[in-house]
C-alpha cells in the first residue's frame, strides 16, 4: 500500500535468484516510479533478464522482497499478473498461429467475448502497420513485424506496468526506431515501462531513470545526467596521416580537452575520452577545440569520428574492468565525419 | 524469413501513433474469464494448430489404420481361426491400445511448446492456472476421438461388427477418450519435467509399451503365467479394453467401467497437482 502512495511502480529490495552455483540476481535493489520509462542497462548475463522474468511472477525469488504497484510477487502473484505485461527477448506470440488469431487468443483469454476480442485485435494490427499481415502466420514474419506484433499482444488490456526485455536486440536501425515510437507511446499514456538494454543510446533515448546491472547487481543507479556525468560525454577517435605526429598530437589532445588519451593499436589511431571535468561544453564543442588544435599545430587529421560512451566505456568507468561478455554494437562511433 | 525481411522495407506500413495511443487510452479491463473459457480458448488454440500444420493429424490417421490392419491380418489367422472372427474381438482393445499410445504425444508438445516464448506469456497472464495445460488435453481429446472413428470406419471395412449399435460404440468412444485425457497428464508431467524432446519421447515408449502390450488387448489373460495375471488383470489398460469391449458388445460392464474411471481420476489427482507444481516453476 504504501509503495502505491508514493508512486512507486516497482520496489525491490535484495531480490536473489539463484541457478544451482551460480546467483544470477544477487541483491538487486530497485525503485522504479510509475509513469516512466526505467531502463535496465547491462550485458548479456548480467540478471537482467532474469530479474524482469521475477518481477512478471515467471521465477519465484530465493531471497529478497519485491513489489509491484504494492503487490507482493509472490503471495500476490495473481494480482500483480493482472496489472503488468511481458515482451520477452524471443517473440512472446504463437509462431504457427496468424497475427489476427494470436491477438485473438490472447484478448479471449484477457476475459473480452469474442466480438469484442476480434475488434480490438484488427484495431491493433491497424495501428501496428499489420494489416497486411494479419492472416499470415507469425512464424513468416521478419524481425520488425514480430517485435510488433509482440509488443501489441502486450496491449491487449492497456496495463499498467509493461516490461519491455532487449526489444530491439537483433533489429535493423529503421526496425529499432520504429519499437521506440511505440515505446514513447506507450508511455505518454500513463503506463510505466521496464526496458532492459544491453545499448546505452537506447537508454539513452528512452529512460529517465536507468539502472546498470552487473554480475547480478546494480552497480550504479540515477537519471540519465547522474549517470553520463559518471562516465564522461564519449569519446573521439583520431587517425592522423603521420604517425610520427602521434605523441605530439596526444599532448596537444590531453591540454586542449583534459581528457584521458589513449593510443590505439593502429600506429596512427589516438581516442581520446572526453572528461566531465573539462568543462560544460558538449561532446561537439570539445571536439572542434580538439581539431582547431591540431590543426593550428600543423597535424593533418585523415579521419575522425565522435562516439557516445558505449556500454564498454560505462562499465570501465563504474567497474573497472570491462563488460565480460563483449556486445557487437559496443563501440560503434555515431557522426562519421571525414575530416 | 529473408524474403520476408525484403519485402518488409517496402510493404510494412508505418505504426500509427495516433491510432495506438487511441487503443491505449481504453484503460477498462474486462472480467477475467472463467475456468472454463480459459481452457476452451487454449483448445481452441489447439484445434487452429491442426489446422494450420495438418500434418500432425498423421498419427491419428495412418498409424491407427496400420494397427488394425497388421494386427488383424498378422495374428487374426493363428489366434481366431481367420481375422474376420478375430476382429470381433480385437478391434475395441486395438482401439484401446492406439488411443492410449497417442497420448503419448501429448508430452512432446508440451515439451517443445514451453522452449517457445508464447508459455512466458500464457504464464504472466491472469487466469485459471490449469487451463493452458486443459486446452492441451482438449485439443487432444479430439485428436482421440479423430484416431477412434478412423479405426472404426476401417474396423467396419474388414468386418467389425458391433452388437451394442451406435449406442455402444459412442459409450465405448466416450469412456476411451474420458480415460485418455486423465491419462495424459502423465505426459504433461514428463513434457515439462524432461528437458529434450528425445527424452520424453525415450520415457513414454518404456511406459507405453508395456502398459499397452501387457493387457488383454490381443488375447485372453489365461493362458500367461500367473505373476503376468496379476499385472494383466490389474492393468488400468485391461480394464478400460474389457470396459470398452462389453461397451461396444452391447453389454453393460458396470465393474470395468468403474474400474476405468476410477484408474482415470486416479490419473487426473496424481499427475495433475505435479504438472501444475512444475508448470509454475518452470
Amino acid at each position: 500500500m504504501s509503495t502505491q502512495m508514493s508512486g512507486l511502480a516497482i520496489e525491490t529490495a535484495g531480490l536473489v535468484k539463484t541457478f544451482g552455483e551460480t546467483r544470477a540476481v544477487d541483491g538487486v535493489d530497485l525503485s522504479v516510479p510509475a509513469g516512466t520509462v526505467y531502463g535496465v542497462l547491462g550485458p548479456n548475463g548480467a540478471g537482467k533478464t532474469t530479474t524482469v522474468k521475477m518481477l512478471a511472477t515467471l521465477l519465484r525469488p530465493d531471497g529478497g522482497e519485491a513489489h509491484v504497484f504494492g503487490h507482493d510477487i509472490v503471495r500476490e502473484a495473481d494480482e500483480v499478473r493482472g496489472r503488468v505485461s511481458l515482451t520477452g527477448q524471443y517473440a512472446s506470440v504463437d509462431e504457427d498461429l496468424t497475427g489476427t488469431e494470436n491477438l485473438v487468443l490472447l484478448g479471449r483469454l484477457l476475459g473480452h467475448h469474442k466480438k469484442a476480442a476480434r475488434e480490438r485485435a484488427a484495431q491493433l494490427l491497424e495501428a501496428f502497420g499489420l494489416s497486411e499481415a494479419a492472416a499470415k502466420q507469425v512464424k513468416h514474419y521478419s524481425g520488425g513485424m514480430r517485435r510488433r506484433i509482440d509488443i501489441a499482444a502486450s496491449i491487449l488490456n492497456t496495463p499498467d506496468l509493461l516490461f519491455l526485455d532487449e526489444p530491439t536486440t537483433g533489429l535493423d536501425p529503421r526496425s529499432r526506431n520504429q519499437v521506440w515510437e511505440i515505446v514513447r507511446a506507450v508511455v505518454a499514456q500513463g503506463t510505466t515501462v521496464l526496458l532492459t538494454t544491453q545499448y546505452l543510446d537506447e537508454a539513452d533515448q528512452l529512460a529517465s531513470r536507468i539502472a546498470v546491472i552487473d554480475r547480478g547487481r546494480v552497480i550504479a543507479e540515477g537519471t540519465k545526467g547522474e549517470l553520463k556525468s559518471s562516465v564522461g560525454a564519449g569519446s573521439v577517435h583520431l587517425r592522423l596521416r603521420d604517425p610520427d605526429q602521434r605523441d605530439l598530437a596526444a599532448e596537444l589532445l590531453r591540454r586542449a580537452l583534459e581528457a584521458k588519451v589513449q593510443p590505439e593499436p593502429d600506429p596512427v589511431a589516438l581516442t581520446a575520452r572526453l572528461g566531465t571535468a573539462a568543462s560544460d561544453d558538449s561532446a561537439a564543442e570539445q571536439a572542434s577545440r580538439a581539431l582547431g588544435a591540431l590543426a593550428s599545430a600543423g597535424i593533418t587529421v585523415d579521419n575522425f569520428s565522435l562516439g557516445q560512451p558505449s556500454l564498454d566505456e560505462v562499465f570501465l568507468a563504474l567497474t573497472g574492468h570491462d563488460t565480460h561478455d563483449s556486445s557487437d554494437r559496443s563501440d560503434d562511433p555515431k557522426d562519421e565525419v571525414a575530416a | 524469413m529473408s524474403t520476408a525481411t525484403t519485402t518488409e522495407s517496402k510493404e510494412l506500413a508505418p505504426v500509427s501513433a495516433e491510432s495506438l495511443a487511441a487503443l491505449l487510452v481504453t484503460k477498462e479491463r474486462p472480467p477475467r474469464p472463467s475456468a472454463w473459457s480459459a481452457s476452451m480458448t487454449f483448445g481452441w488454440r489447439a484445434i487452429l494448430k491442426i489446422k494450420h500444420v495438418p500434418e500432425q493429424l498423421f498419427d491419428v490417421t495412418a498409424f491407427p489404420i496400420m494397427m488394425v490392419l497388421m494386427y488383424t491380418y498378422l495374428f487374426g489367422g493363428a489366434l481366431a481361426g481367420s481375422p474376420e472372427e478375430y476382429i470381433q474381438f480385437l478391434l475395441p482393445g486395438i482401439l484401446v491400445m492406439s488411443v492410449v499410445m497417442i497420448t503419448m504425444y501429448t508430452g512432446v508438445s508440451v515439451n517443445t511448446d514451453i522452449e517457445k516464448g508464447v508459455f512466458d506469456r500464457f504464464r504472466s497472464l491472469p487466469i485459471w492456472r490449469p487451463s493452458t495445460m486443459v486446452g492441451y488435453l482438449l485439443g487432444d481429446a479430439l485428436r482421440y476421438t479423430i484416431a477412434s472413428i478412423v479405426m472404426l470406419t476401417v474396423g467396419i471395412i474388414l468386418g467389425y461388427r458391433p452388437d451394442g449399435g451406435v449406442a455402444g460404440v459412442l459409450a465405448g468412444i466416450a469412456l476411451l477418450v474420458a480415460f485418455s485425457f486423465a491419462f495424459s497428464w502423465i505426459w504433461t508431467m514428463f513434457g515439462l519435467m524432461l528437458r529434450t524432446e528425445k527424452s520424453v519421447m525415450g520415457v513414454s515408449m518404456m511406459v507405453i509399451f508395456p502398459l499397452t502390450f501387457l493387457s488383454n488387448v490381443f488375447v485372453d489373460p489365461t493362458t500367461m503365467p500367473g505373476w503376468l495375471q496379476a499385472f494383466v488383470n490389474n492393468s488400468p489398460i485391461t480394464h478400460l479394453a474389457s470396459a470398452v469391449r462389453g461397451l461396444m458388445g452391447g453389454d453393460w460392464p458396470a465393474d470395468e467401467v468403474a474400474w476405468s474411471l476410477g484408474w482415470a481420476a486416479l490419473f487426473v489427482l496424481v499427475f495433475g497437482p505435479v504438472t501444475m507444481r512444475l508448470y509454475n516453476r518452470k
